[in-house]
Protein backbone atom coordinates (compact mmCIF):
# COMPACT_ATOMS: atom_id res chain seq x y z
CA UNK A 1 0.00 0.00 0.00
CA UNK A 2 2.78 2.41 1.00
CA UNK A 3 6.23 1.54 -0.13
CA UNK A 4 9.36 3.62 0.27
CA UNK A 5 12.50 2.52 -1.53
CA UNK A 6 15.91 3.94 -0.70
CA UNK A 7 14.74 7.45 0.19
CA UNK A 8 17.30 10.14 1.01
CA UNK A 9 16.19 13.25 2.86
CA UNK A 10 18.33 16.31 3.57
CA UNK A 11 17.90 19.26 5.88
CA UNK A 12 19.86 21.85 3.97
CA UNK A 13 23.28 20.23 3.52
CA UNK A 14 22.94 17.62 6.20
CA UNK A 15 22.12 14.19 4.89
CA UNK A 16 19.60 12.91 7.42
CA UNK A 17 17.98 9.87 5.81
CA UNK A 18 20.60 7.87 3.99
CA UNK A 19 18.51 5.38 2.09
CA UNK A 20 15.46 4.24 4.03
CA UNK A 21 13.19 1.53 2.68
CA UNK A 22 10.01 0.38 4.35
CA UNK A 23 6.59 -0.89 3.55
CA UNK A 24 3.09 -0.80 5.03
CA UNK A 25 0.56 -3.30 3.71
CA UNK A 26 -3.17 -3.04 4.06
CA UNK A 27 -4.60 -4.33 7.32
CA UNK A 28 -1.46 -3.94 9.41
CA UNK A 29 0.02 -1.61 11.97
CA UNK A 30 3.72 -1.04 11.46
CA UNK A 31 5.94 0.79 13.89
CA UNK A 32 9.11 2.71 13.27
CA UNK A 33 11.28 2.59 16.38
CA UNK A 34 14.35 4.56 17.25
CA UNK A 35 15.95 6.94 19.69
CA UNK A 36 15.59 10.66 19.67
CA UNK A 37 17.22 12.02 16.53
CA UNK A 38 17.39 8.66 14.80
CA UNK A 39 15.35 9.88 11.82
CA UNK A 40 11.81 8.75 12.69
CA UNK A 41 10.09 12.07 12.17
CA UNK A 42 12.21 12.80 9.12
CA UNK A 43 11.05 9.53 7.61
CA UNK A 44 7.41 10.40 8.26
CA UNK A 45 7.87 13.91 6.88
CA UNK A 46 9.67 12.50 3.87
CA UNK A 47 6.84 10.07 3.15
CA UNK A 48 4.06 12.68 3.28
CA UNK A 49 6.14 15.28 1.47
CA UNK A 50 6.81 17.92 4.13
CA UNK A 51 10.51 17.29 3.50
CA UNK A 52 10.42 15.60 0.13
CA UNK A 53 13.17 13.03 -0.51
CA UNK A 54 15.93 14.14 -2.86
CA UNK A 55 16.19 10.65 -4.24
CA UNK A 56 14.40 7.36 -3.88
CA UNK A 57 10.83 6.33 -4.57
CA UNK A 58 7.65 6.51 -2.55
CA UNK A 59 4.76 4.47 -3.92
CA UNK A 60 1.28 4.93 -2.51
CA UNK A 61 -1.40 2.64 -3.90
CA UNK A 62 0.99 1.88 -6.75
CA UNK A 63 1.49 5.52 -7.67
CA UNK A 64 4.72 7.50 -7.30
CA UNK A 65 4.10 10.32 -4.82
CA UNK A 66 7.60 11.56 -3.96
CA UNK A 67 7.82 15.27 -4.72
CA UNK A 68 4.07 15.83 -4.84
CA UNK A 69 2.72 18.65 -2.63
CA UNK A 70 1.56 17.61 0.83
CA UNK A 71 -2.05 18.63 0.29
CA UNK A 72 -2.31 16.37 -2.77
CA UNK A 73 -0.93 13.42 -0.83
CA UNK A 74 -3.39 14.07 1.98
CA UNK A 75 -6.27 14.30 -0.48
CA UNK A 76 -5.28 11.05 -2.11
CA UNK A 77 -5.62 9.36 1.27
CA UNK A 78 -2.30 9.63 3.08
CA UNK A 79 -3.12 11.22 6.44
CA UNK A 80 -0.38 12.60 8.64
CA UNK A 81 -0.53 13.45 12.34
CA UNK A 82 2.69 15.35 13.10
CA UNK A 83 4.45 14.94 16.42
CA UNK A 84 3.65 18.40 17.75
CA UNK A 85 -0.04 17.71 17.09
CA UNK A 86 -0.73 20.90 15.15
CA UNK A 87 -4.40 21.36 15.73
CA UNK A 88 -5.85 24.82 15.00
CA UNK A 89 -5.82 26.49 18.38
CA UNK A 90 -8.29 29.24 17.47
CA UNK A 91 -10.92 26.89 16.03
CA UNK A 92 -13.28 24.84 18.15
CA UNK A 93 -13.05 21.05 18.28
CA UNK A 94 -15.96 20.76 15.88
CA UNK A 95 -14.48 23.37 13.52
CA UNK A 96 -11.13 21.58 13.57
CA UNK A 97 -12.98 18.52 12.30
CA UNK A 98 -15.04 20.47 9.75
CA UNK A 99 -12.04 21.96 7.99
CA UNK A 100 -10.54 18.51 7.54
CA UNK A 101 -13.53 16.75 6.00
CA UNK A 102 -12.88 15.01 2.70
CA UNK A 103 -15.16 12.72 0.70
CA UNK A 104 -15.45 9.08 1.81
CA UNK A 105 -13.50 6.43 -0.01
CA UNK A 106 -15.62 4.12 -2.20
CA UNK A 107 -16.49 0.87 -0.45
CA UNK A 108 -15.68 2.14 3.05
CA UNK A 109 -17.99 3.62 5.64
CA UNK A 110 -17.46 7.36 5.98
CA UNK A 111 -15.96 8.85 9.15
CA UNK A 112 -18.92 11.00 10.11
CA UNK A 113 -18.74 13.37 13.07
CA UNK A 114 -21.04 11.05 15.03
CA UNK A 115 -18.74 8.13 14.44
CA UNK A 116 -15.72 10.23 15.45
CA UNK A 117 -17.34 11.22 18.76
CA UNK A 118 -18.20 7.57 19.36
CA UNK A 119 -14.60 6.45 18.85
CA UNK A 120 -13.25 9.45 20.79
CA UNK A 121 -15.70 9.79 23.67
CA UNK A 122 -13.35 12.27 25.38
CA UNK A 123 -13.96 14.79 22.60
CA UNK A 124 -17.75 14.61 22.57
CA UNK A 125 -18.35 17.00 25.47
CA UNK A 126 -15.72 19.43 24.13
CA UNK A 127 -17.26 20.21 20.72
CA UNK A 128 -17.42 23.97 21.23
CA UNK A 129 -14.16 24.26 23.18
CA UNK A 130 -11.30 26.04 21.40
CA UNK A 131 -8.51 23.73 20.33
CA UNK A 132 -5.97 25.81 22.22
CA UNK A 133 -7.84 25.22 25.50
CA UNK A 134 -7.54 21.43 25.34
CA UNK A 135 -5.08 19.36 27.35
CA UNK A 136 -2.20 17.69 25.56
CA UNK A 137 -4.01 14.36 25.50
CA UNK A 138 -7.21 15.89 24.19
CA UNK A 139 -5.24 17.69 21.49
CA UNK A 140 -3.66 14.42 20.45
CA UNK A 141 -7.10 12.77 20.23
CA UNK A 142 -8.33 15.71 18.17
CA UNK A 143 -5.32 15.54 15.87
CA UNK A 144 -6.00 11.85 15.18
CA UNK A 145 -9.74 12.46 14.84
CA UNK A 146 -9.06 15.27 12.41
CA UNK A 147 -6.91 12.98 10.30
CA UNK A 148 -9.71 10.39 10.27
CA UNK A 149 -12.51 12.73 9.07
CA UNK A 150 -10.45 13.12 5.91
CA UNK A 151 -11.34 9.46 5.29
CA UNK A 152 -7.73 8.45 4.70
CA UNK A 153 -6.56 5.17 3.21
CA UNK A 154 -3.50 5.10 5.46
CA UNK A 155 -2.56 6.90 8.65
CA UNK A 156 0.90 8.16 9.59
CA UNK A 157 1.20 8.84 13.33
CA UNK A 158 4.37 10.59 14.39
CA UNK A 159 5.23 9.91 18.04
CA UNK A 160 1.65 10.01 19.30
CA UNK A 161 2.60 9.26 22.93
CA UNK A 162 5.17 11.97 23.37
CA UNK A 163 4.53 13.87 26.58
CA UNK A 164 1.21 12.21 27.37
CA UNK A 165 0.12 10.86 30.75
CA UNK A 166 0.06 7.05 31.05
CA UNK A 167 -3.73 6.96 31.33
CA UNK A 168 -4.04 8.85 28.04
CA UNK A 169 -1.53 6.53 26.41
CA UNK A 170 -3.78 3.65 27.45
CA UNK A 171 -6.81 5.35 25.92
CA UNK A 172 -4.78 5.92 22.78
CA UNK A 173 -3.85 2.24 22.43
CA UNK A 174 -7.50 1.33 22.91
CA UNK A 175 -8.49 3.69 20.08
CA UNK A 176 -5.73 2.56 17.74
CA UNK A 177 -6.60 -1.08 18.37
CA UNK A 178 -10.22 -0.20 17.59
CA UNK A 179 -9.55 1.42 14.24
CA UNK A 180 -6.85 -1.02 13.24
CA UNK A 181 -9.19 -3.28 11.26
CA UNK A 182 -10.32 -0.32 9.16
CA UNK A 183 -7.14 1.48 8.33
CA UNK A 184 -3.45 0.59 8.11
CA UNK A 185 -1.20 2.69 10.30
CA UNK A 186 2.47 3.55 10.34
CA UNK A 187 3.41 4.77 13.79
CA UNK A 188 6.77 6.16 14.82
CA UNK A 189 7.67 5.80 18.47
CA UNK A 190 10.45 6.14 20.96
CA UNK A 191 8.31 4.21 23.40
CA UNK A 192 8.95 0.67 22.12
CA UNK A 193 6.84 -0.81 24.87
CA UNK A 194 3.75 1.07 23.69
CA UNK A 195 4.44 0.59 19.97
CA UNK A 196 5.03 -3.14 20.22
CA UNK A 197 1.86 -3.59 22.22
CA UNK A 198 -0.17 -2.56 19.17
CA UNK A 199 2.01 -3.13 16.08
CA UNK A 200 2.21 -6.24 13.93
CA UNK A 201 5.65 -5.48 12.56
CA UNK A 202 8.37 -2.97 13.09
CA UNK A 203 11.47 -1.30 11.77
CA UNK A 204 14.33 0.02 13.86
CA UNK A 205 15.98 3.17 12.59
CA UNK A 206 19.25 4.71 13.74
CA UNK A 207 21.40 7.50 12.26
CA UNK A 208 19.18 7.67 9.20
CA UNK A 209 19.34 3.98 8.27
CA UNK A 210 17.01 1.05 8.91
CA UNK A 211 19.02 -1.28 11.18
CA UNK A 212 16.55 -4.04 11.84
CA UNK A 213 13.21 -5.26 10.62
CA UNK A 214 11.01 -7.92 12.13
CA UNK A 215 7.69 -9.09 13.48
CA UNK A 216 6.45 -8.05 16.87
CA UNK A 217 7.71 -11.32 18.43
CA UNK A 218 11.13 -10.98 16.85
CA UNK A 219 11.47 -7.42 18.07
CA UNK A 220 10.24 -8.27 21.54
CA UNK A 221 12.67 -11.15 21.92
CA UNK A 222 15.72 -9.52 20.38
CA UNK A 223 17.41 -8.03 23.41
CA UNK A 224 20.53 -7.09 21.48
CA UNK A 225 18.62 -4.79 19.10
CA UNK A 226 16.70 -3.43 22.03
CA UNK A 227 19.73 -2.45 24.00
CA UNK A 228 21.71 -1.18 21.07
CA UNK A 229 19.12 0.98 19.31
CA UNK A 230 16.25 1.45 21.71
CA UNK A 231 16.26 2.73 25.22
CA UNK A 232 14.16 -0.04 26.71
CA UNK B 1 -21.83 28.12 17.27
CA UNK B 2 -25.63 28.41 17.67
CA UNK B 3 -28.09 29.48 15.04
CA UNK B 4 -29.97 32.70 14.57
CA UNK B 5 -30.96 33.56 18.08
CA UNK B 6 -32.69 36.78 19.08
CA UNK B 7 -29.49 37.93 20.72
CA UNK B 8 -27.71 37.73 17.37
CA UNK B 9 -30.49 39.12 15.21
CA UNK B 10 -31.64 42.01 17.38
CA UNK B 11 -28.56 44.27 17.19
CA UNK B 12 -28.23 43.68 13.44
CA UNK B 13 -31.92 44.50 12.89
CA UNK B 14 -31.67 47.68 14.96
CA UNK B 15 -28.58 48.78 13.05
CA UNK B 16 -30.26 48.10 9.72
CA UNK B 17 -33.43 49.91 10.79
CA UNK B 18 -31.33 52.91 11.79
CA UNK B 19 -29.46 52.92 8.48
CA UNK B 20 -32.67 52.66 6.44
CA UNK B 21 -34.48 55.35 8.45
CA UNK B 22 -31.46 57.69 8.79
CA UNK B 23 -32.07 59.84 5.65
CA UNK B 24 -35.58 60.64 6.88
CA UNK B 25 -34.46 62.29 10.11
CA UNK B 26 -30.81 63.24 9.54
CA UNK B 27 -29.67 66.39 7.77
CA UNK B 28 -28.22 66.07 4.27
CA UNK B 29 -24.79 66.77 5.74
CA UNK B 30 -24.99 63.68 7.93
CA UNK B 31 -26.46 61.60 5.14
CA UNK B 32 -23.35 62.43 3.13
CA UNK B 33 -21.09 61.48 6.05
CA UNK B 34 -22.99 58.20 6.42
CA UNK B 35 -22.53 57.57 2.70
CA UNK B 36 -18.78 57.99 3.13
CA UNK B 37 -18.78 55.74 6.18
CA UNK B 38 -20.61 52.98 4.34
CA UNK B 39 -18.31 53.21 1.32
CA UNK B 40 -15.21 53.05 3.47
CA UNK B 41 -16.77 50.23 5.52
CA UNK B 42 -17.03 48.08 2.43
CA UNK B 43 -13.44 48.94 1.52
CA UNK B 44 -12.13 48.23 5.03
CA UNK B 45 -14.12 44.99 5.33
CA UNK B 46 -12.69 43.80 2.01
CA UNK B 47 -9.23 44.50 3.42
CA UNK B 48 -10.11 42.61 6.59
CA UNK B 49 -11.07 39.45 4.70
CA UNK B 50 -7.34 39.26 3.97
CA UNK B 51 -6.03 40.69 7.23
CA UNK B 52 -8.35 39.44 9.96
CA UNK B 53 -9.51 36.20 8.41
CA UNK B 54 -6.60 35.07 6.25
CA UNK B 55 -3.71 36.64 8.15
CA UNK B 56 -2.37 38.60 5.18
CA UNK B 57 -1.56 42.28 5.67
CA UNK B 58 -2.11 44.00 2.33
CA UNK B 59 -0.82 47.49 1.71
CA UNK B 60 -2.08 47.41 -1.85
CA UNK B 61 -5.80 47.25 -1.19
CA UNK B 62 -6.23 50.85 -2.31
CA UNK B 63 -4.84 49.83 -5.69
CA UNK B 64 -7.99 47.79 -6.31
CA UNK B 65 -10.21 50.43 -4.74
CA UNK B 66 -8.80 53.06 -7.10
CA UNK B 67 -8.73 50.74 -10.11
CA UNK B 68 -12.44 50.05 -9.59
CA UNK B 69 -13.09 53.78 -9.60
CA UNK B 70 -11.08 54.35 -12.79
CA UNK B 71 -12.65 51.38 -14.60
CA UNK B 72 -16.12 52.70 -13.82
CA UNK B 73 -15.35 56.31 -14.78
CA UNK B 74 -13.59 55.25 -18.00
CA UNK B 75 -16.65 53.17 -18.90
CA UNK B 76 -18.97 56.09 -18.19
CA UNK B 77 -16.81 58.43 -20.29
CA UNK B 78 -16.27 56.17 -23.27
CA UNK B 79 -18.98 53.54 -23.01
CA UNK B 80 -22.75 53.43 -22.69
CA UNK B 81 -24.26 55.76 -20.07
CA UNK B 82 -25.27 52.99 -17.69
CA UNK B 83 -24.26 52.56 -14.07
CA UNK B 84 -24.77 48.83 -14.31
CA UNK B 85 -22.35 48.54 -17.23
CA UNK B 86 -19.81 50.71 -15.37
CA UNK B 87 -20.17 48.58 -12.25
CA UNK B 88 -19.84 45.35 -14.24
CA UNK B 89 -16.73 46.67 -15.99
CA UNK B 90 -15.20 47.56 -12.63
CA UNK B 91 -16.04 44.16 -11.14
CA UNK B 92 -14.54 42.25 -14.05
CA UNK B 93 -11.55 44.58 -14.29
CA UNK B 94 -10.60 44.50 -10.61
CA UNK B 95 -11.20 40.74 -10.38
CA UNK B 96 -8.79 40.11 -13.25
CA UNK B 97 -6.27 42.57 -11.82
CA UNK B 98 -6.51 40.90 -8.41
CA UNK B 99 -6.12 37.49 -10.01
CA UNK B 100 -2.86 38.45 -11.71
CA UNK B 101 -1.39 40.41 -8.80
CA UNK B 102 -2.66 37.90 -6.25
CA UNK B 103 -1.17 35.02 -8.20
CA UNK B 104 2.24 36.59 -7.63
CA UNK B 105 1.67 37.81 -4.07
CA UNK B 106 0.13 34.78 -2.32
CA UNK B 107 3.37 32.81 -2.70
CA UNK B 108 4.65 34.66 0.33
CA UNK B 109 3.15 35.79 3.61
CA UNK B 110 3.88 38.03 6.57
CA UNK B 111 6.12 41.04 5.85
CA UNK B 112 7.03 39.73 2.40
CA UNK B 113 3.38 39.70 1.35
CA UNK B 114 2.90 43.19 2.77
CA UNK B 115 5.90 44.49 0.79
CA UNK B 116 4.79 42.80 -2.42
CA UNK B 117 1.30 44.29 -2.18
CA UNK B 118 2.84 47.66 -1.34
CA UNK B 119 4.99 47.39 -4.48
CA UNK B 120 2.10 46.48 -6.74
CA UNK B 121 -0.06 49.17 -5.15
CA UNK B 122 2.60 51.79 -5.94
CA UNK B 123 2.84 50.52 -9.52
CA UNK B 124 -0.91 50.96 -9.92
CA UNK B 125 -0.72 54.41 -8.34
CA UNK B 126 2.06 55.48 -10.69
CA UNK B 127 0.14 54.18 -13.68
CA UNK B 128 -2.88 56.27 -12.70
CA UNK B 129 -0.68 59.25 -11.92
CA UNK B 130 1.52 59.27 -15.03
CA UNK B 131 -0.63 57.89 -17.84
CA UNK B 132 -2.09 61.30 -18.58
CA UNK B 133 -3.80 60.54 -21.88
CA UNK B 134 -5.98 57.85 -20.31
CA UNK B 135 -6.25 58.63 -16.62
CA UNK B 136 -5.96 62.41 -16.61
CA UNK B 137 -2.78 62.22 -14.56
CA UNK B 138 -2.61 63.96 -11.22
CA UNK B 139 -5.83 65.88 -11.96
CA UNK B 140 -7.75 62.67 -11.87
CA UNK B 141 -10.55 61.67 -14.17
CA UNK B 142 -13.75 63.62 -13.81
CA UNK B 143 -16.12 65.45 -16.11
CA UNK B 144 -18.47 62.54 -16.55
CA UNK B 145 -22.21 62.68 -16.08
CA UNK B 146 -23.75 60.30 -13.62
CA UNK B 147 -26.56 58.53 -15.45
CA UNK B 148 -29.73 57.68 -13.53
CA UNK B 149 -29.78 54.24 -11.97
CA UNK B 150 -31.95 51.97 -14.07
CA UNK B 151 -34.13 49.81 -11.82
CA UNK B 152 -36.34 48.51 -14.65
CA UNK B 153 -39.52 50.30 -13.57
CA UNK B 154 -37.76 53.35 -12.14
CA UNK B 155 -35.01 55.66 -13.27
CA UNK B 156 -33.46 56.88 -10.04
CA UNK B 157 -31.47 60.10 -10.20
CA UNK B 158 -28.38 59.91 -8.03
CA UNK B 159 -28.10 63.67 -7.80
CA UNK B 160 -30.34 63.43 -4.78
CA UNK B 161 -27.96 62.51 -1.91
CA UNK B 162 -30.67 60.41 -0.29
CA UNK B 163 -31.02 58.16 -3.33
CA UNK B 164 -27.29 57.83 -3.68
CA UNK B 165 -27.13 56.94 0.00
CA UNK B 166 -29.63 54.12 -0.52
CA UNK B 167 -27.61 52.78 -3.44
CA UNK B 168 -24.47 52.75 -1.29
CA UNK B 169 -26.38 51.16 1.59
CA UNK B 170 -27.72 48.41 -0.67
CA UNK B 171 -24.32 47.65 -2.21
CA UNK B 172 -22.50 47.67 1.13
CA UNK B 173 -25.19 45.45 2.64
CA UNK B 174 -24.86 42.95 -0.21
CA UNK B 175 -21.08 43.00 0.16
CA UNK B 176 -21.39 42.43 3.91
CA UNK B 177 -23.80 39.52 3.41
CA UNK B 178 -21.45 37.98 0.87
CA UNK B 179 -18.55 38.29 3.34
CA UNK B 180 -20.67 36.90 6.18
CA UNK B 181 -21.67 33.95 4.06
CA UNK B 182 -18.03 33.34 3.16
CA UNK B 183 -16.51 33.53 6.61
CA UNK B 184 -19.17 31.22 8.05
CA UNK B 185 -18.64 28.60 5.34
CA UNK B 186 -16.10 25.75 5.43
CA UNK B 187 -14.03 27.96 3.14
CA UNK B 188 -14.04 30.66 5.83
CA UNK B 189 -12.95 28.11 8.44
CA UNK B 190 -10.07 27.12 6.20
CA UNK B 191 -9.09 30.77 5.85
CA UNK B 192 -9.00 31.13 9.61
CA UNK B 193 -6.99 27.93 9.83
CA UNK B 194 -4.56 29.37 7.27
CA UNK B 195 -4.18 32.50 9.35
CA UNK B 196 -3.27 30.42 12.39
CA UNK B 197 -0.75 28.26 10.65
CA UNK B 198 -0.44 27.92 6.92
CA UNK B 199 1.72 24.77 7.12
CA UNK B 200 -0.90 22.88 9.05
CA UNK B 201 -3.53 23.52 6.43
CA UNK B 202 -1.76 21.19 4.01
CA UNK B 203 -2.30 18.37 6.53
CA UNK B 204 -6.05 18.67 6.09
CA UNK B 205 -5.65 18.43 2.35
CA UNK B 206 -6.10 22.09 1.47
CA UNK B 207 -4.10 24.04 -1.08
CA UNK B 208 -3.03 27.14 0.85
CA UNK B 209 -2.03 29.11 -2.21
CA UNK B 210 -5.34 28.59 -3.94
CA UNK B 211 -7.28 29.49 -0.77
CA UNK B 212 -5.33 32.69 -0.39
CA UNK B 213 -5.69 33.58 -4.04
CA UNK B 214 -9.45 33.13 -3.88
CA UNK B 215 -9.65 35.38 -0.82
CA UNK B 216 -7.38 37.91 -2.54
CA UNK B 217 -9.61 38.08 -5.63
CA UNK B 218 -12.82 38.43 -3.60
CA UNK B 219 -11.22 41.12 -1.43
CA UNK B 220 -9.82 42.98 -4.45
CA UNK B 221 -13.17 42.89 -6.26
CA UNK B 222 -15.12 44.17 -3.26
CA UNK B 223 -12.56 46.94 -2.83
CA UNK B 224 -13.09 47.78 -6.50
CA UNK B 225 -16.86 48.01 -5.97
CA UNK B 226 -16.28 50.34 -3.02
CA UNK B 227 -14.02 52.40 -5.30
CA UNK B 228 -16.83 52.72 -7.86
CA UNK B 229 -19.13 54.14 -5.19
CA UNK B 230 -16.38 56.48 -3.97
CA UNK B 231 -15.58 57.79 -7.47
CA UNK B 232 -19.23 58.40 -8.33
CA UNK B 233 -19.79 60.04 -4.95
CA UNK B 234 -16.88 62.44 -5.52
CA UNK B 235 -17.58 62.75 -9.27
CA UNK B 236 -13.90 61.98 -9.87
CA UNK B 237 -11.43 59.10 -9.86
CA UNK B 238 -8.13 60.42 -8.58
CA UNK B 239 -4.68 58.86 -8.15
CA UNK B 240 -4.86 59.41 -4.36
CA UNK B 241 -7.43 56.61 -4.27
CA UNK B 242 -4.65 54.17 -5.21
CA UNK B 243 -1.94 55.54 -2.95
CA UNK B 244 -0.60 53.25 -0.25
CA UNK B 245 -1.57 55.77 2.42
CA UNK B 246 -5.17 55.14 1.38
CA UNK B 247 -4.57 51.43 2.03
CA UNK B 248 -3.31 52.60 5.40
CA UNK B 249 -6.77 54.01 6.11
CA UNK B 250 -8.25 50.53 5.77
CA UNK B 251 -5.58 49.18 8.12
CA UNK B 252 -6.32 51.92 10.62
CA UNK B 253 -10.10 51.52 10.53
CA UNK B 254 -9.76 47.76 10.90
CA UNK B 255 -7.45 47.96 13.89
CA UNK B 256 -9.65 50.64 15.42
CA UNK B 257 -12.88 48.64 15.07
CA UNK B 258 -11.49 45.14 15.52
CA UNK B 259 -10.09 42.69 12.99
CA UNK B 260 -11.66 39.62 14.58
CA UNK B 261 -15.25 40.71 13.92
CA UNK B 262 -16.88 41.06 10.51
CA UNK B 263 -18.32 44.51 11.24
CA UNK B 264 -15.22 45.66 13.13
CA UNK B 265 -13.79 47.64 10.19
CA UNK B 266 -17.21 49.27 9.64
CA UNK B 267 -17.27 50.45 13.25
CA UNK B 268 -13.70 51.68 12.75
CA UNK B 269 -14.77 53.63 9.66
CA UNK B 270 -17.68 55.19 11.58
CA UNK B 271 -15.43 56.24 14.47
CA UNK B 272 -12.89 57.65 12.02
CA UNK B 273 -15.38 59.85 10.16
CA UNK B 274 -17.29 61.00 13.21
CA UNK B 275 -14.05 61.96 14.97
CA UNK B 276 -12.86 63.73 11.84
CA UNK B 277 -16.12 65.68 11.70
CA UNK B 278 -15.95 66.89 15.29
CA UNK B 279 -12.25 67.59 15.46
CA UNK B 280 -12.06 69.51 12.19
CA UNK B 281 -14.69 71.94 13.50
CA UNK B 282 -12.08 73.44 15.84
CA UNK B 283 -8.69 72.64 14.32
CA UNK B 284 -7.14 71.96 10.94
CA UNK B 285 -4.42 69.70 12.29
CA UNK B 286 -6.90 67.03 13.17
CA UNK B 287 -4.39 64.23 12.53
CA UNK B 288 -2.58 65.14 15.77
CA UNK B 289 -5.78 64.61 17.72
CA UNK B 290 -6.68 61.52 15.74
CA UNK B 291 -3.25 60.10 16.53
CA UNK B 292 -3.65 60.77 20.24
CA UNK B 293 -7.15 59.29 20.33
CA UNK B 294 -5.94 56.26 18.42
CA UNK B 295 -3.19 55.62 20.94
CA UNK B 296 -5.72 55.67 23.74
CA UNK B 297 -8.23 53.50 21.88
CA UNK B 298 -5.67 50.90 20.86
CA UNK B 299 -4.31 50.70 24.41
CA UNK B 300 -7.80 50.51 25.93
CA UNK B 301 -9.28 48.16 23.32
CA UNK B 302 -6.52 45.87 22.10
CA UNK B 303 -9.05 43.87 20.10
CA UNK B 304 -10.61 46.94 18.56
CA UNK B 305 -13.66 48.77 19.82
CA UNK B 306 -16.27 46.33 18.50
CA UNK B 307 -14.05 43.32 19.20
CA UNK B 308 -13.58 44.34 22.84
CA UNK B 309 -17.27 45.15 23.33
CA UNK B 310 -18.31 41.77 21.95
CA UNK B 311 -15.76 40.03 24.13
CA UNK B 312 -17.06 41.88 27.16
CA UNK B 313 -20.60 40.64 26.51
CA UNK B 314 -19.42 37.11 25.76
CA UNK B 315 -17.58 37.03 29.10
CA UNK B 316 -20.57 38.43 30.93
CA UNK B 317 -22.77 35.71 29.46
CA UNK B 318 -20.29 33.03 30.37
CA UNK B 319 -20.10 34.45 33.87
CA UNK B 320 -23.90 34.43 34.18
CA UNK B 321 -24.23 30.84 32.98
CA UNK B 322 -24.08 28.26 35.78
Amino acid sequence: MLQATDIHVYYGDSHVLQGVSLEVRSGEIVCLLGRNGAGKSTTMRGLVGVNPPRSGRVLFNGREIAGRPVYENVRSGLAFVPEDRRIFAGLTVQENLEVAQLPARPGRPAWTFDRIYEVFPLLAPLKIRKGGNLSGGEQQMLAIARALVGNPALLLLDEPCEGLAPVIVQELSRIIAGIKSQIPILISEQNAHFALSIADRGYVIDKGLIRYEGSRQELLSNTEVQSRYLSV
Amino acid sequence: MGGLTLRRILPATLLLAFLVAAPFFLSTYWVIILTEILTMSLFAMSFNLLFGYTGLLSFGQAGFFGAGGYFAVLTLLHGPPSLWVALAAAVVGTALLALVIGWLCVRLDEIYFAILTLGFGMMLFTTAHNWRSVTGGSDGLGGFTVPPLNLIAWQVSLFNPKYFYFLVLAVTLLGTLLLLRMVKSPFGLLLRATRENSNRVAFVGANVRRLRLFAFVIAGTLAGVAGVLFAIFNRIASPEMLHWSFSGKAVLMTVLGGSGVLLGPAVGAAIFYVLEHYITTFTTSWMIFLGAILVVLVLAFPKGVLGSVMEFFAQKRRGAAP
